[in-house]
Order: structure tokens, then sequence, then C-alpha cells
């Protein structure tokens, strides 16, 4: 049985172009883009146009596009690089209690050194409220913290809404929109961002790779220490092979967004619709209308997490319970206990599917029939 | 085209990039993901432990995956440093590390950490017996590098070992990122704790390595979320990158024991040419690495030289990569105790397994005329 990837929030297959964008790269502009050579120039070149089209994907100046090795190490620089660089300001820090655990880990390890971290909350919709954040603000704020696109529901978050609350005071904004790249207008004067995270392998480019945006005021700390790469931000010989791959995957990502916004909206209708026919009881969390077309978060009453994906699994259907980065462990949801609270059945009975480059009408129609075979299964008695 | 500049990096074996591309198209999943996918690259990722920790005869769970050696340095001196502060504040490192080492520990400094920076004596070399006189009730960390990157001079990591395992509270890192390869290490039983590793000098993929973390010891993590690689690494693990990594290990394993003679070969014979040519002054000791040779034309600037050879497509480098574009003296040659006529023009030839006799032939002549020329140009 062929086996069908419904998992593309967790990582998605590279793009066969952006392979091939990264062949001549291995070998014959292999060099350290810091050496004085012709080699190592000509590598700089390459390094400095990926850089203006990861800046020209968000509106920004390519000074201020800071290449990472992925999406964990952005957030992780983000927070502490500018909660440690601005302690003089200000001791406090907001973030939500629903965002991904490069945020969030990195929120709580902050309150270790001495950080006072207020975890805003989310309702059913899956959304913070921008009154929460104007509730929760204070003077000493320094560092607000909010996801663009939840991983596990979809759910967009008011972004541009928050950004403007906060373009008279003191704290930066940062925004984790790795869900969101590809997909959703990404502006970042639009947005009233001061950094933004993006990662390549959720956009069909090479894993190992990322990009903070932090705008030219943002006074940040690198977290490592060596080389001066990435003006003294993030040290360490660039990837260069890398950053090009990943710009190949973003000029995708740029082209086909409308399409993709299309035919993921079709996959996730054509998937809803699949399972209605079939009379499965499932029902969507988070407010459908407010996600990104390529994610869905459904919950099965009467059925048990685990089960549900083992015999997924068993017939070849890849999806997941949530975050893939919580190493393989099928731990309740901590976003749908953020909505539903902890004892709510849909935390222990939820499943994500996300669509993307891997699918088909056909084999989405597929695995749309064999989720409602299992499930009718599990729930007959 | 002649690339004599492999200590700044490499480029990719064919063989590795193979393994890269199979794996990124055919093994794309997640390896956290529970579904069969995802499964497969789990057993692949673990398929690359295992033969990154055969090649280096430690553990699989000792082996973190890295996105460099940058990174590796960080995350060990870092993390032991905030892990064991409790215990000790004090480091121990040398005046000549690599920048992601020598700043790693000037910005513990900042947080309050005492730092020994060890002198080198005029082979670019830390005395053992210094660090032993370095060693305070609060040391918790040694770090050294193997294999100087400008100079090639080796240090004597086997005797700070011996030291090192005298005493059991304190943790021993080496960066090896220059020695890879090149100049064998041993690991097990050799007190070193930690051991820094990077793909792209090795003929591997930029953005890959390993940190060897012997399983005893304990590290605050420099990246928090998903708690990848024992919790020490959180991030989607890179795959493709993790088995070019294995490939390349192995492959230059391969070549260490095969052709450690032709490479000290090409390195003697350049060594004696360099000592006919007049004017120039090497700066690599006798002992030094077999990839490495540091050389001097006091008089004359590094860049003319670099451009002159540019030219000709022959490509060597000044100092470090890393610090190419910092003021025009080399730490490392000053450090040695070199005057500054000579600390300011040092150049670098470093090989690779790749390189050929003839191409080392075509340098010399090349490097001759440009001397002559200049001086010409000069009268």
């Amino acid at each position: 049985m062929e086996a069908i990837y419904l998992d593309h929030a967790a990582t998605t297959p590279m793009d066969p172009r952006v392979l091939e964008a990264m062949q001549p790269v291995y070998q014959e502009v292999f060099g350290n883009p810091s050496s004085v050579h012709s080699f190592g120039r000509k590598a700089r070149q390459w390094l400095d146009a990926a850089r203006r089209v990861m800046a020209g994907s968000i509106g920004a100046n390519e000074k201020e596009i800071i290449f990472t090795s992925g999406g964990t190490e952005a957030d992780n620089l983000a927070l502490i690089g500018t909660a440690m660089a601005n302690r003089d300001k200000g001791n406090h820090i907001i973030t939500t209690v629903q965002e991904h655990h490069a945020t969030l880990h990195t929120a709580e390890y902050l309150e270790t050194q001495g950080f006072k971290v207020t975890f805003l909350p989310v309702d059913e919709s899956g959304s913070v409220k921008v009154e929460h954040l104007e509730q929760a603000l204070r003077d000493d704020t320094i560092l607000v913290s909010v996801m663009y696109v939840n991983n596990e529901t979809g759910v967009v978050q008011p972004i541009a809404e928050i950004g403007a609350v906060l373009r008279d005071h003191q704290a930066y904004f940062h925004t984790d929109a790795v869900q969101a790249f590809g997909l959703l207008d990404l502006d970042v004067t639009e947005l009233g961002v001061d950094m933004l995270t993006v990662s390549s392998h959720k956009i069909n480019g090479p894993k190992g790779i990322g990009f903070l945006y932090a705008a030219d005021h943002v006074k940040l700390q690198a977290l490592q220490f060596g080389g001066e790469q990435e003006r003294k931000r993030r040290p360490g010989t660039e990837n260069v092979p890398g950053a090009v791959g990943f710009q190949k995957a973003v000029e995708l990502a740029q082209k086909n967004k409308e399409a993709n916004q299309k035919r993921y909206q079709h996959f996730r209708q054509l998937f809803l619709d699949e399972l209605r026919n079939e009379n499965i009881r499932f029902d969507v969390n988070g407010e459908e209308t407010a996600t990104v077309p390529s994610i869905v978060n459904l919950s099965f009453p009467g059925t048990n997490v685990e089960t549900l994906l083992m015999n997924f699994d068993l017939d070849g259907v890849a999806a997941s319970s949530g975050s893939a980065c919580t190493a393989g462990s099928v731990e309740p949801s901590h976003v749908l206990s953020a909505m539903f609270g902890s004892d709510h059945a849909c935390t222990t009975n939820s499943i994500r599917f996300s669509f993307g480059s891997y699918n088909t009408e056909e084999n989405v129609t597929e695995a749309a029939w064999r989720v409602a075979r299992i499930v009718k299964r599990l729930t007959e008695r | 085209m002649i690339y004599l500049d492999n200590s700044a990096t490499t480029q990719p074996d064919p063989e590795v990039l193979a393994s890269f591309e199979q794996v990124a198209r055919e093994f794309f999943a997640n390896p956290s993901s529970i579904h069969q996918f995802g499964g497969k690259a789990e057993q692949l990722l673990h398929a690359a432990r295992k033969q990154v920790a055969d090649s280096l005869k430690v553990e699989p769970a000792e082996i973190v995956f890295t996105s460099g050696g940058t990174e590796g340095n960080n995350m060990a001196i870092k993390g032991i440093a905030l892990e064991h502060q409790d215990r000790g504040r004090h480091i121990i490192t040398s005046e000549v590390e690599h920048p992601a080492v020598y700043e790693a520990c000037q910005s513990l400094e900042k947080l309050g950490f005492n730092i020994t920076y060890l002198p080198v004596d005029e082979n670019g070399t830390v005395s053992a017996a210094n660090v032993k006189r370095a060693i305070r009730p609060d040391t918790i960390l040694i770090t050294l590098m193997h294999v100087n990157n400008e100079i090639g001079s080796v240090m004597p990591i086997r005797e700070v070992g011996n030291i090192a395992k005298q005493h059991p509270k304190l943790f021993f890192h080496v960066d090896d990122v220059q020695g890879l390869g090149k100049m064998p290490l041993t690991l097990k039983n050799s007190g070193i704790d930690l051991c820094t590793y990077s793909g792209h000098k090795i003929h591997g993929m930029k953005g890959t390595g390993i940190l060897y973390v012997d399983k005893r010891t304990r590290l605050f993590p420099l990246m928090h979320g998903g708690e990848q690689e024992r919790a020490l690494r959180s991030g989607t693990e890179n795959l493709a990158g993790a088995v070019a990594m294995a490939k390349a290990l192995r492959l230059i394993k391969q070549k260490e024991t095969d052709q450690a003679k032709r490479l000290q070969g090409m390195q003697d014979y350049l060594r004696s040419e360099l000592a006919k040519l007049p004017g120039v002054e090497i700066n690599s000791p006798a002992d030094a690495a077999p990839h490495i040779i540091n050389f001097s034309v006091p008089g004359v600037k590094p860049e003319v030289i670099i451009h002159m050879l540019g030219e000709k497509e022959i490509f060597i480098s000044t100092k470090s990569a890393c610090s190419s574009k910092q003021k025009d003296e080399s730490k490392v040659l000053a450090a040695c105790g070199f005057e500054s006529s000579r600390s300011t023009s040092g150049l670098r030839v470093s090989l690779s397994y790749e390189n050929t006799q003839a191409e080392l032939e075509t340098f010399i002549q090349a490097l001759s005329e440009a001397i002559q020329q200049f001086k010409e140009v000069m009268r």
C-alpha cells in the first residue's frame, strides 16, 4: 500500500529544483565566504544573493537577515539575544501558552535567569486576544513573542494588530513565522515586527538552515561566539549551499504562493468532505476560517490518539498528534490543553493533518478514505 | 585551479554529495515523527550515529550532531561553564585558539568566569607543564585545540589528557576541527570529555559537525526546544547532513591511514623548497601537522602575493578565514613571538589528500616568480 504523507507541518520533502540549485555550489563555489581569494569572494557573492532574496521576501533590508541553523536556533537567538542585551530596559517578557517549544522552553529558561514571563492564554478559537496582550503589557516589558501561525491548529494569530499595539512601546516584537511563510503575506513593516523566524525545511528547502530577521535597531546579543560572520550576530562558516537551496525554496514559495493556497485549500476541503461523506464524527479544532489552508486539526470523539496514529501508520497515513519536535513522544498537546483545558477529551483524541507538496487529489482522497475506515472501526461498538 | 586553502574549507567529496542527495530525496521526514516516514528517518539517523561512533571508537550515545565547529565549541565551553558553575568558575585555554573557542571564553569572562589564557612557545605550542600549573581547585574546564589552524602546531593533547584524568572534577575539551583526518587522536580513556569536529573541513558539507560528549559529562544546552539529541541540541535533525558527515568521516579516516606518508611528503617538499626561496621565512614548526605550512615574506604585503597567485588560479590564504577581516597582524604569529614584520606578513598553505606533487611544483614556481616580480617593482 502506498504510504501517504500528511505531515508537512513537521517537515517537507526537498523540491528537486532546490537540490538542483545547490549542486553547482557544492561543486564549484565551495569556498569559505570569509576567505579573501576569488574562491571565497565568489562564495560571498552567492551568499549575498541568497540574503537579498530572503530580505526581499519579507520586505526587509539584507543587513537584517541572520542565517541560522534553523527555526529553533533563530527563536533562541531572538529571545535570549534580546533579553540578555536589553536587561537595562526591563525584566518583563510576554509570550503565549501555545508557542512552539523552541520559544516556550526558551522563555522558561529565561525565567530561571530572573526574567518575569507572562504567558498569554488562548481561547477555543485557538487565537490569542489583543486585549490580553494590552493588559499584560508593562513599562518594563522588553520583548513580546507571538507565533504567526500555530503549528498544531494552523490558526493565524493577530500579528499586525499586536504590532500596532506595540508600535509606541519599547518592547521588541518577535514572531515565529515558520508555519506562515509561503502561505501568508509577510511584510515586516506592515506587520510591525522587529524580529521574525523562518525555517527552510518547512518550505521544501534543505534542513539545517533558517533565518532570523532582526531589524537594524534591535540590540541583540549573540548566542555563540567565534568568527565575525553574520555581522557578529552568528559566527560559524556560512552554509552557502544551504543558503542557496533555501533561496530557491523561498523563490518557489513566493512564486507559487497563491497557487499553493488554492491547492491546499482544495485538499483540505476534499479531505473534510470525504470524511463527512463517510459519516465520520469529528470536530475541527480551532476556528476553521482562521487557519492556514495547509493544516487541519481534527478531534475524533471516542478514540485515542496513540491508537489512531498507530492504525493510521499501519494503513500508510502519516499524520501526527501535533508538534513532531517533542522527540517522538505522544504527550497531550499543550496547544489543545491551552484551548480547551487539560482534561478535555480532544487533547487525547486529536490528529493534525498537514498538506503540501507530497499531495495530490488522489492521495488526499485515498488518505481520507483510509482514515474514515479506521475511525469507523475504532468507534464501532 | 590549484586549491591550497583546505584549512578554510574543502571541496565536498562526490560520494558525500551523492549520500546527501539520496537522503534528502528519499528520507525527508522528521526523525521525531512517529509515523513510518519518521521511523525510517530515525533509523537512518541511528545508523549515521553508529557509524560516526564506530569511526571515532566511542559509543553512539556520545555523538551529538551540530551545525558545525563553531556550534560544537560554543556548546562544549558554555555548556560546561553554565552547568558546573557551582563547582567553580575557572577555565584554562590558550592564546592561539580559534575565535570560536577564544571568544566563547571571553564571553564567559563577562559572566564572571575567570579564564587563564596560556602562552605558547616559539613553536606555537602550549606546554603541558604550564597547563598543570594553571589548574586550581575551582578549575572546571580545560579547552585546547589539537592542531592550530594557522601554523599547524600540535598541542600536547595526550599529556594534558593524562593531567586531566588526575583531576576527575574538571572537564577537558579539545577543538579537533583542524586535526581530524590528518593527526589521529584517540578519545577513549584519553581524559578527553568533549571533542569538536566540523564536516566542511574534511570534504563534508557546510552546516554539519559533531560534538563528542563523554557519557558521564553533563552540559547545559545552548538551544532550547524539542529536546532532540538527548536534549543537548534542540532543532529538527539535519538527517541528510548527518549522513553526509558520517560518510565524510569514514572517507577521511581511510585516507588518514592510507595516505599519511604522501601528505607528509608533500609538506616536506614545500618546506624544503620554501626554505630555498630568498626572503621567505617559515613560521610553522618542524613537527607541525602534515597539511599546514605557514610562512612569511617580510616586506611584502600578503594580499599582494595572494592576488598575484590568484591571477594564476592558485589559492592560498593569509590567516584564518574566520578572522581575515580584522587588522593585519596574526594573533597566533604574534603569540609565537615573531616580530611584527613577520607576524603581519604570514601566508598559509593548507593541503588536502586531493592535492598533487605537480600542483605544488607549479605553486612554488609561481610564488618564486611573484616574489621576484614584486622585488623588481619595488627596487
